[in-house]
């Protein structure tokens, strides 16, 4: 890769407001030569790609979380503030700032500009959307607008091919003038601007105005026009149910396909490795430890995709601010923050990018609010739990004349379960350790755009990759250890039980018997909930092997259905059901939340409240059914 | 709707606030006084946020949407863009009548 004969080559960032099309202007700049990471120390993702200039300089570019002001309100827009002032110790401070503006709505977006160039950095100023402005009939001078600012200003397209070719040709002129000019790494003198100097900066941006921009233009008739509906009182808040029905059957219904594909892979895969290698502990490891275990987890990817793909159009849109708009009244209700709808949403696929989503919400009480109530919205993890325990035990009986079945209802039962403790757990969460004020709402609702398909589908093939890149480090390193609980040590000679009942997973079932006896649970339950705790789905496996079968995928799922029939009440099979609604049995969004809380507190109070409310709600669930049926 | 009591909102006598106008009506910013709205915010932090985006003394508002229940947030042009906040936190933003 290296071609340079320099050492290090240059990087330029990019700065901007949100909504200003900074990663679209991102993406057209690199293209898939992108990757994420995090930054050291904080979660917040760290976008950097590279590109070759018209002059074959090969340069690294940052995508820098939006913001509207170097004061960081929000551990994202610290990232920005800290890498634009070379804040960072592990890296130094970008050698060229490309600030990116909106050209359809300047007045907002300059006044960052007119920040930022108090900093005295090199900086390149990109008009970003011309082609929508021109279009509503603004006119800008970008020459005299380069005078009065006194850095490079030049109009770019991002979704055009060769809409960015003057910004290149730019930051070619401006890295070559950097490389002549002494290397001047003053810290910069930056200070937190007072209200006082903010209004000096507004009156700049009006003088900035007045000069160079012949026609404000139209403002956005039709985006004002589709409001007038979507943010109706009545048609506004029908239209999002709508939107949020339409997701989840899309969740359900196009992933269904692939998962299938996957599945049949997976077992594939495990058959070929059981023939090929002899019987023995490796061959144990890699079919039910290791591709059985990241198998049970891969599946969801498809569900992932087409959940993040409805997000990512919906934020292109500019319709995620109407959302969070729509909502905040409602979930202030219970204290939450409107922009909570976003996380909360995300946590019905996975409750891991849900809890990483609550970043968006600047107030610490807020967020933590949040990020406590995110595992609580039914992942798709339980799913395959529901399905076996109603397959087994709720009978397919039609009602309301077959409109709907017995077992979708005690399915929908089951989420509204999930949401509304959710709502009840915010509400004394609110009332008690986060007391005070909401964070106060102050957000833009960008005019609506078409989605451009490449940001979209480099956002997706993103989170394909973090997915994935998870699976295969946390989630294999823990179903290594879950097969070890689960395998040694290994049955005695003419064990007549399944081999795992002599396992530390057996033992630790066994000892937990006692305690989960109130609750109905049997050991067999007991044993599954130990390797459940690394991901709940796997909790179907060890059920498949505890009841001595072989089968994989749907047969073990029927057949499995009709084994636990067989041997367990009813009491049994509903308090099992109210378990997994708040059980935190997922280590992966433990450790997510410890990482995004920095600390081992919030996930140890999000573990013993969860637990406390599971073992509740099955005891009463246990007794109540036993006493009734 | 039921509103807030008495416009007494810092020492413009009869002045207005953002946080009572109703959909439709229009206005210009005359000042930005974060006194008397409980935040969570430090103090100076909510005048220097709607100052960035925009609610600033000259700016043009009028108020373009109302969410429910109680009306509450609103949805307000300022200038170009638009803007979503809530009428607790609206009242710190100082109107006129546009001219």
């Amino acid at each position: 890769m290296s071609v340079l004969d320099s050492a290090l080559p240059p990087r330029i960032a990019l700065v901007g407001n949100p909504n200003c099309g900074k990663t679209a202007l991102f993406n057209a700049l690199t293209g898939s030569r992108q990757k994420v990471a995090n930054y050291p120390g904080v979660t917040v993702e760290r976008k950097i790609g590279h590109f070759v200039s018209p002059l074959g300089r090969r340069v690294q570019v940052i995508d820098l979380p939006g913001t509207y002001s170097l004061r960081a309100r929000s551990p994202d827009e610290e990232v920005t503030r800290d890498v634009v002032l070379g804040r960072f110790s592990h890296e130094d401070s970008p050698d060229l700032l490309v600030c990116v503006a909106d050209a359809t709505n300047l007045r907002l977006n300059l006044r960052l500009v007119v920040e930022m160039k108090r900093l005295g950095r090199p900086i390149i100023l990109a008009l970003n959307m011309m082609d929508a402005a021109e279009k509503r009939g603004c006119r800008i001078d970008a020459a005299a607008l380069s005078a009065a600012l006194g850095v490079p200003v030049v109009p770019t397209v991002a979704i055009r091919r060769g809409g960015v070719q003057p910004l290149l040709e730019q930051i070619d002129g401006a890295m070559a003038m950097a490389t002549d000019a002494a290397e001047t790494p003053a810290s910069c003198g930056w200070s937190e601007p007072s209200s006082r100097d903010l209004r000096a900066y507004h009156q700049e941006v009006e003088g900035l105005l007045a000069g160079c921009v012949a026609d404000a233009g139209l403002p956005p008739l039709a985006t004002r026009r589709v409001d007038a509906v979507l943010l109706h009182p009545v048609f506004g808040l029908a239209f999002l149910f709508l939107v949020l029905f339409l997701m989840f059957q899309a969740v359900f219904a196009w992933a269904e396909a692939p998962m299938n594909l996957i599945d049949g892979a997976v077992s594939g895969l495990k058959d070929w490795v059981a023939a090929t290698l002899p019987d023995g502990a490796l061959r144990s490891l890699l079919t039910d430890g290791i591709i059985a275990g990241v198998g049970s987890v891969v599946i969801f990817l498809p569900q992932i995709l087409v959940l993040f793909f409805f997000i990512l159009v919906l934020e292109a849109t500019g319709y995620l601010a109407r959302a969070a708009f729509l909502l905040d009244r409602l979930m202030g209700g219970v204290g939450l923050h409107g922009r909570a709808f976003i996380p909360l949403l995300s946590s019905f696929a996975c409750a891991v990018p849900g809890v990483m989503a609550a970043r968006t919400i600047e107030n610490r009480a807020d967020r933590l609010a949040t990020i406590m109530i995110a595992p609580l919205m039914t992942c798709s993890a339980r799913l395959p739990v529901y399905t076996l325990l109603i397959a087994a035990f709720v009978p397919d009986r039609p009602l309301l004349g077959g409109l709907v079945g017995l077992p979708g209802l005690v399915m929908f039962a089951l989420y509204a379960a999930g949401i509304l403790s959710a709502l009840a757990v915010a509400f004394v969460l609110k009332k008690t350790v986060f007391k005070g004020e909401r964070e106060p709402l102050l957000m833009e609702l960008p005019a609506y755009r078409l989605p451009n398909p490449r940001d979209i589908a480099l956002g997706l093939f993103e989170r394909a990759k973090v997915f994935l890149a998870r699976a295969g480090t946390t989630i294999f390193a823990l179903m290594i250890v879950m097969w070890f609980l689960a395998s040694f040590p290994g049955a005695p000679e003419g064990a007549t039980e399944p081999a795992i009942q002599y396992s530390i997973a057996g033992m630790i079932g066994h000892a937990l018997e006692p305690l989960l006896a109130p609750i109905g649970f049997t050991w067999q339950i007991a044993v599954a909930l130990v390797p459940g705790i690394a991901a709940r789905e796997v909790a179907v496996g060890v059920l498949g092997t505890i009841y001595a079968l072989s089968d994989s995928g749907d047969a073990l799922q029927s057949s499995l259905a009709g084994a636990l029939a067989a041997s367990w009440s009813l009491p049994t099979a509903l308090s099992l059901l109210a378990w997994y609604v708040f059980a935190p049995q997922c280590v992966a969004t433990l450790s997510v939340v410890k990482r995004e809380t920095n600390g081992w507190f919030w996930p140890v109070v999000m573990f013993v409240y969860m637990i406390t409310l599971a073992y509740g709600a099955s005891f009463i669930t246990y007794r109540v059914a036993s006493a009734l049926l | 709707m039921n509103g807030h009591p008495t416009p007494e909102t810092g020492q413009s006598p009869g002045g207005r606030h953002l946080g009572e106008l109703k959909k439709g009506e229009r206005a210009r910013v005359t000042g930005v006084d974060e006194r008397g709205v409980v935040t969570t915010l430090p103090e100076g932090e909510l005048e220097r946020r709607m100052i960035e985006m925009g609610l600033v003394e000259g700016s043009h508002v009028e108020v373009l949407h109302e969410a429910f229940p109680g009306r509450d947030p609103i949805a307000i042009r300022v200038n170009e863009h638009t803007l979503a906040l809530r009428r607790a936190e609206a009242r710190a933003v100082l109107v006129a009548p546009a001219a």
